[in-house]
């Protein structure tokens, strides 16, 4: 099915070729979790620390969130301001 | 150690410099800088003085950190009581002017009375003198700076300086050290401006007295660094993208205001982010920023160094003005909010330009964005017309408009000195007092109460107005630092929000940045503190400082004839729904929290500290 990912600040790089700045229309399995997509990009475990579904946190069940058509994920690594 | 044990009193009115012993039993119950300094204000000043009479008096200082190998030990502060809120104002800032305060000896600052005529006030260790200033008056804080280095021949001199919106009685001017640093927030530059007093230059060669506990000191000092530089946040993130790594983060979880928070999320915000800042321009081929920066002793360097495009519309026709073509301070998220996601303009170069401005004549961008898109949300509703914005069309997104109108604040003219009252009384002023977005007429920073519910608790209960950087909760509710919370919960945030407070309000008294808290709990800033200086100062004790430190300010609100009244938001955020994005149909919960508070806090139901909780804490 088709989804969003989005991958910020020092993540970009791993995002796929494209032309917007974050975001990647990509395509998964019909039964895929949060998990699932961060394995797939190679996003390092320590790094996937702001993880959001359609702007909600997914905190603690990341490989039970299951993901829909249409989905955005959004992943930052660890970040602060102020 | 670690206090220099002095005081320098600053009689403007007579024109005398005194020094005085620095009162060491107050020290040990609230440190330094934020806390001592409000102590000595509180204790010497009517509650009620009007903010810009010379019985006002104006505090800088330092904290016992300051100047030492602490990680990011160079901050001081200015604390006054505030012209735009007639609260308590309390502002903090880096660079390098604090290290030089310690340096030439003094702990701290005290200005009392008023100037008959424009005065500098020169430091080089134990000569202080006052001197004639009326060559410097009616210039920018920037040109001001330049002048007096070039008068002393001493490119060591560190300044800090009001600029022309503080003379002409812009509400919200700032104090500008170190060309890009500023006490920011709460018109304390309007203050010193109001004493006739244009600038404070500093020399310091004297050292910094050894700590306490010397062993105990380097190894507690060297610990904490560590913990920084291998912190992901402290030790990567922020000196790579800087605060404004922020914009998405709070843009994606629905907490961006925007448009004078009418909406929640900003559709182009992407486009004024750190990471936008990184990208090669279509125009010239090169990034927005330029480089990274510290401040003294810093080793986190979040601070941002940026370059416009020249062929870029604020400065093409300014090709004599070096300030402006070359690499300066650049935009951090509070400035890229304020100028960009609320007023509705995505021109990353606009926004640099007037934070340039911001920092060239010292004024503060929160408030001042803020108050313009309160005027953009009156002009759209009809209320402010182009007669009265002298033609210009002061519609969202109008980035033009933006700069013009920066423009004519700066120098108090026409429309701009309407905005340079800020939101709450260019509001009132155009009939529409609900559009200000303020908290004791302090205006909001960049995180919406609607969309996180703690901040909100905060921004509310702040003791000078709506600011960020009293509780910035936002580490918990959306950062997870140190844990996450969930930002729609209400539960749990009056806790939050109190131990927030009360440990900031300790680190500002320390003379480190709050920023080292993204990476140190208060177990690797007590040691610090405590080999520093004498006494105990254990995790406890730093912790009760913070909240007495806490008590008093709110103390003094109260005398200054603040009530539980005044610890409320908006109408819109109590009210009126997001409307869209992840946060929608939320409003602020700030009713279901605020009993709860006060009640942890140990005040009553009207916010007022009980004898019990006085007691306590000494006050």
């Amino acid at each position: 099915m088709k989804m969003y990912l989005e991958l910020y600040a020092s993540l970009m790089h791993l995002l796929p070729p494209g032309k917007a700045r974050f975001k990647r229309e990509i395509t998964v399995a019909s039964d895929a979790v949060v998990q699932d997509v961060i394995d797939e990009y190679k996003v390092p475990m320590e790094l996937a620390h702001i993880v959001l579904v359609n702007g909600k946190f997914v905190c603690d069940d990341r490989d039970k969130h299951l993901l829909k058509e249409d989905d955005v994920l959004s992943i930052w690594p660890p970040v602060a301001g102020g | 150690m670690s206090w220099t044990r002095k005081v320098l009193r600053v009689n403007l009115t007579e024109g005398t410099c005194t020094p005085e012993p620095l009162n060491m039993e107050w020290a040990h119950d609230y440190l330094g800088q934020r806390g001592l300094a409000t102590k000595y204000l509180v204790e010497e000043t009517d509650p009620k003085v009007d903010p810009l009479s010379p019985g006002n008096k104006m505090i800088m200082a330092t904290g016992p950190l300051t100047g030492t190998m602490a990680s990011t030990g160079g901050r001081y502060s200015v604390i006054t009581k505030g012209p735009l809120t007639g609260a308590i104002a309390c502002s903090n800032s880096g660079g390098f002017i604090g290290n030089e305060f310690k340096n030439a000896g003094w702990d701290m600052i005290i200005f009392e009375g008023k100037s008959p005529k424009p005065v500098y006030l020169y430091i080089e260790n134990d000569l202080t003198e006052l001197r004639p200033a009326d060559h410097l008056w009616g210039k920018s804080a920037w040109e001001a700076d330049e002048m007096l280095h070039k008068d002393h021949q001493d490119p060591n001199l560190k300044i800090a300086v009001v600029g022309r919106p503080a003379e002409a009685g812009c509400l919200f001017a700032a104090i500008v050290n170190d060309l890009h640093r500023a006490a920011g927030r709460s018109g304390v530059g309007t203050v010193m401006a109001s004493k006739n007093l244009k600038a404070v230059a500093v020399r310091g060669t004297l050292g910094i007295a050894a700590p306490e506990n010397p062993d105990a000191f380097f190894e507690a000092v060297a610990d904490g660094k560590e913990v920084l530089a291998e912190n992901a946040v402290t030790g990567e993130g922020l000196p790579t993208y800087g605060t404004q790594v922020l914009m998405n983060v709070i843009n994606s979880v629905g907490g961006l205001p925007a448009h004078n928070m009418r909406d929640v999320g900003f559709d182009k915000a992407e486009n004024i982010s750190g990471e936008a800042m990184h990208e090669p321009r279509a125009s010239d081929g090169k990034p927005n920023l330029t480089t990274n920066g510290a401040c003294f002793g810093c080793t986190i360097a979040c601070g941002r160094i940026s370059t416009i495009d020249k062929t870029h519309f604020s400065i093409k026709d300014q090709a004599d003005k070096p300030q402006y073509q070359g690499a300066s301070g650049g935009l951090e998220y509070e400035a890229a909010w304020s100028l960009g996601a609320d007023t509705g303009v995505d021109d990353l170069d606009a926004l640099t330009y007037v934070n340039f401005l911001c920092n060239e004549d010292a004024i503060d961008p929160i408030t001042l964005g803020c108050t313009i898109a309160a005027a953009m949300e009156l002009f759209e509703d009809g209320k402010i017309t182009l007669e009265d914005t002298g033609g210009i069309d002061l519609r969202f997104g109008n980035a033009k408009a933006l700069v013009e109108v920066i423009e004519l604040t700066i120098s108090g003219e026409g429309f701009g000195a309407d905005i340079g009252q800020g939101s709450k009384r260019l509001c009132e002023k155009y009939g529409d007092p609900d559009l200000s977005m303020s908290v004791k007429g302090l205006e909001f920073p960049a995180y919406d109460p609607r969309g996180i519910q703690g901040i909100g608790l905060n921004y509310a209960t702040s003791n000078r107005g709506a600011c960020h950087v009293r509780g910035y909760t936002i580490a918990s509710e959306v950062l997870g630092i140190p844990v996450k919370t969930d930002q729609n919960d209400a539960e749990g945030k009056p806790e939050l929000v109190k131990a927030f407070q009360d440990a900031t309000a300790l680190v500002d008294s320390a003379g480190i940045c709050l920023f080292t808290t993204f990476a140190w709990g208060m177990d690797n800033i007590a040691p610090q503190i405590d080999a520093a200086c004498e006494g105990d100062w254990s995790v406890d004790k730093c912790l009760e400082a913070g909240e007495r430190i806490w008590n008093m300010e709110r103390m003094y609100n109260n005398a200054a004839g603040f009530t539980s009244d005044d610890d409320t938001l908006p109408k819109r955020l109590l009210k009126e729904a997001v409307k869209s994005g992840p946060t929608k149909g939320n409003v602020s919960r700030l009713g279901e929290m605020l009993p709860k508070y006060y009640e942890i806090r140990g005040w009553s139901d009207k916010g007022i500290p009980s004898s019990e909780t006085i007691s306590r804490l000494g006050l």
